[in-house]
């Protein structure tokens, strides 16, 4: 048989943890764990969609939050317009993402480099604003969600339940993206990010691709934007604020890039360095932007470097 | 049409507050092909700065001097502990990097002036308004900052278009390694456009402080327009960045004065005014998509550049 490679042992063991991580709650004999572990799995799978794009694309992303804010504003509009019914909410704001994301893709990506980092950002400021300006639902202060979706008999208000629903949409999207990369599609669009030119004279429609491979990024980062809105009960303007952006970004890098399982672990990893630093100091970010630099300088593999793919290497 | 006149001076006045910040940008981008988002950090040490100093001076001329000196040293001291070995990789590096130092200067701020946002009091000389005409006055204040702003933006046209310092400056902008091979320092040429960018944010801060409340996070919003602006403008293009900060600021402005009315003829009254308000608001992002699509290298893009 087959040795399962360190990689593969990687990602069931944190899937795991992720799944035996609900009993601390009932050892700390309160939700809080739960509400944390819930974040984590949200954030991860809003990593795990742009990985698709920086990892796997080479297209750096810095305005990904911008779906994340659409799928929550689209769940909190529609609440607020007496549409609780998930399976009408879910897939309009999943619709709503992924249109935008063809928007903001079909232009961004006529640009390269730095454009392509500047315009996404640029467009997921005026998102952002936009979101700011809808006074009728709440501007600035954001919006109250009173009700979490309605799946019938599936009770979402109950925090295990919903968290073990995230948790089965993490693993659907990782496995999503994972069968992605190793397909056709998969190829070309790693081949483009490592040689445009090549794949173009080829005879590949290089743009196309990688606007598919954006539209499915923003509808996934939609996804989790519904389940961030459900988790919070609440969403406002701050949910896509740039900083979100960049960390999504340095979940990725952090855990690795191109890699279904890296973008979990930085997002366990970040989320875990967050709430321990915020924990002993105040000033956390005075310790943690340092330690980006210095991740950025020595480590740039992502701590999944440290599994290899296959059994027997590294 | 006093209220034309009125929102073309603010307008002015907020492009030349973002040119001061979007001029040092462009020109270290220009050069070291760097994507710094921490330019705005230095805006808002800046405004801090002036705070403080202009607190303990109790002048306004002489805090704000000690200002922008601290503000140009710290920018020295960024430039060779944290960005220096960022040069040269790759833009998603630079763009970590310097987000990073963003988050540090965000809980510095916190940690030495407090989660309290700081104000400083308009100069008491220049505290009025002066009358410019029967039914409009305008306060002395911003006025002098578009007199100083104009000054500066002249100064730095010709220390770019006009000295030997501005044409090594050019020729590192346009090909760094052809610079280099023909005998110009590049990387004294750097450390120098370091310098002056932080100058010119410090600068930007210092008259900011007045106009704006002084406050963790009051760099983000600037930085991401001074990226716009240089967006536009072509990036590495002093220039390019002056008239691109002029169009951003008077849109921004003249929108939000004049897009409620025109959305009035069209629309009823209350949804003239939503939809105003969010239209203003992203009306220089759609600037910036239309520019992206009919000119992608920005409308006056630096010469040579690639």
């Amino acid at each position: 048989m087959r040795q399962p490679s360190p990689r593969f042992l990687l990602t069931c063991a944190l899937l795991l943890l992720l799944a035996l991580a609900p009993l601390s709650a009932t050892f700390v004999g309160n939700d809080y764990p739960l509400i944390v572990l819930t974040r984590v799995v949200i954030l991860a799978m809003a990593a795990v969609s742009l990985d698709l794009i920086l990892g796997y694309g080479g297209m750096v992303s810095l305005g990904h939050a911008a779906f994340l804010g659409i799928g929550a504003y689209a769940v909190g509009i529609m609440t607020a317009q007496d549409v609780t019914s998930g399976f009408l909410q879910w897939p309009l704001a999943i619709l709503a993402a992924a249109v935008a994301a063809l928007v903001i893709g079909a232009l961004s990506l006529r640009t390269r480099g730095v454009y392509f980092i500047l315009v996404t950002l640029a467009f997921a400021q005026m998102v952002y604003f936009l979101s700011v300006g809808l006074d009728a639902y709440g501007g600035e202060d954001g919006l109250v969600i009173p009700t979490r979706s309605q799946f019938g008999l599936l009770n979402l208000t109950n925090r295990t339940t919903f968290y073990f629903l995230c948790l089965a949409l993490l693993v659907a999207t990782i496995a999503l993206v994972a069968h992605l990369a190793r397909t056709r599609f998969g190829m070309v669009l790693r081949g483009a990010a490592m040689n445009e030119r090549r794949m173009r004279a080829l005879g590949f429609p290089v743009y196309r691709y990688r606007l598919a491979a954006f539209v499915i990024a923003g509808a996934l980062c939609g996804l989790a934007g519904i389940l961030l809105a459900n988790h919070s009960e609440f969403v406002s303007p701050s949910v896509m604020n740039w900083g979100r952006s960049a960390d999504l970004i340095i979940m990725v890098v952090l855990g690795g890039m191109g890699s279904a399982v890296g973008p979990l672990l930085g997002a366990m990893v970040f989320m875990l360095a967050e709430e321990t630093l915020s924990h002993v100091t105040t000033y956390w970010q005075l310790v943690f932007g340092p330690l980006i630099l210095i991740f950025v300088r020595f480590a740039r593999s992502g701590l999944v470097g440290l599994f290899p793919e296959r059994a027997g290497d590294g | 049409m006093s209220l034309l006149i009125d929102q073309t001076l603010n307008g002015v006045q907020l492009a030349l507050l973002l040119f001061l910040v979007a001029a040092g940008l462009t020109l270290v981008f220009g050069i070291m092909d760097f994507m710094n988002l921490s330019h705005g950090s230095l805006f808002m040490m800046g405004a801090y700065f002036a705070a403080t100093f202009v607190a303990l001076t109790g002048s306004f001329v002489l805090g704000g001097l000690l200002a922008i000196l601290c503000t140009t040293l710290l920018g020295l001291a960024i430039e060779a502990i944290w960005l220096r070995p960022l040069f040269g990789r790759g833009h998603l590096d630079q763009v970590l990097g310097t987000f990073g130092l963003v988050l540090f200067f965000n809980d510095f701020v916190r940690l030495v002036w407090g989660p309290a946002g700081r104000t400083l009091a308009v100069p008491q000389a220049l505290a009025g308004q002066v009358s410019l005409g029967p039914t409009f006055s305008y306060p002395v204040y911003r006025l002098v900052l578009i007199g100083v702003g104009l000054l500066v933006a002249a100064g730095l046209y010709l220390l770019v278009q006009r000295t030997k310092t501005g044409m090594i400056i050019r020729a590192a902008a346009s090909d760094r390694d052809m610079a280099g091979a023909i005998g110009a320092d590049v990387t004294l040429v750097s450390t120098f456009v370091f310098g002056l960018g932080a100058a010119l944010a410090g600068l930007a801060g210092l008259f900011a402080a007045p106009l704006l409340t002084v406050q963790i996070g009051m760099g983000d919003n600037i930085l991401i327009l001074a990226l716009v602006i240089i967006v536009i403008g072509g990036l590495g293009s002093v220039r390019g960045a002056f008239l691109a900060a002029l169009i951003v600021g008077l849109i921004d402005a003249l929108g939000r004065a004049y897009l409620p009315e025109l959305l009035r003829l069209v629309l009823s009254p209350v949804a003239a005014s939503t939809a105003a308000g969010a239209l203003s608001s992203v009306a220089i992002y759609i600037l910036l998509a239309l520019v992206l699509l009919v000119r992608p290298q920005g409308l006056f893009p630096a010469r040579g550049a690639r």
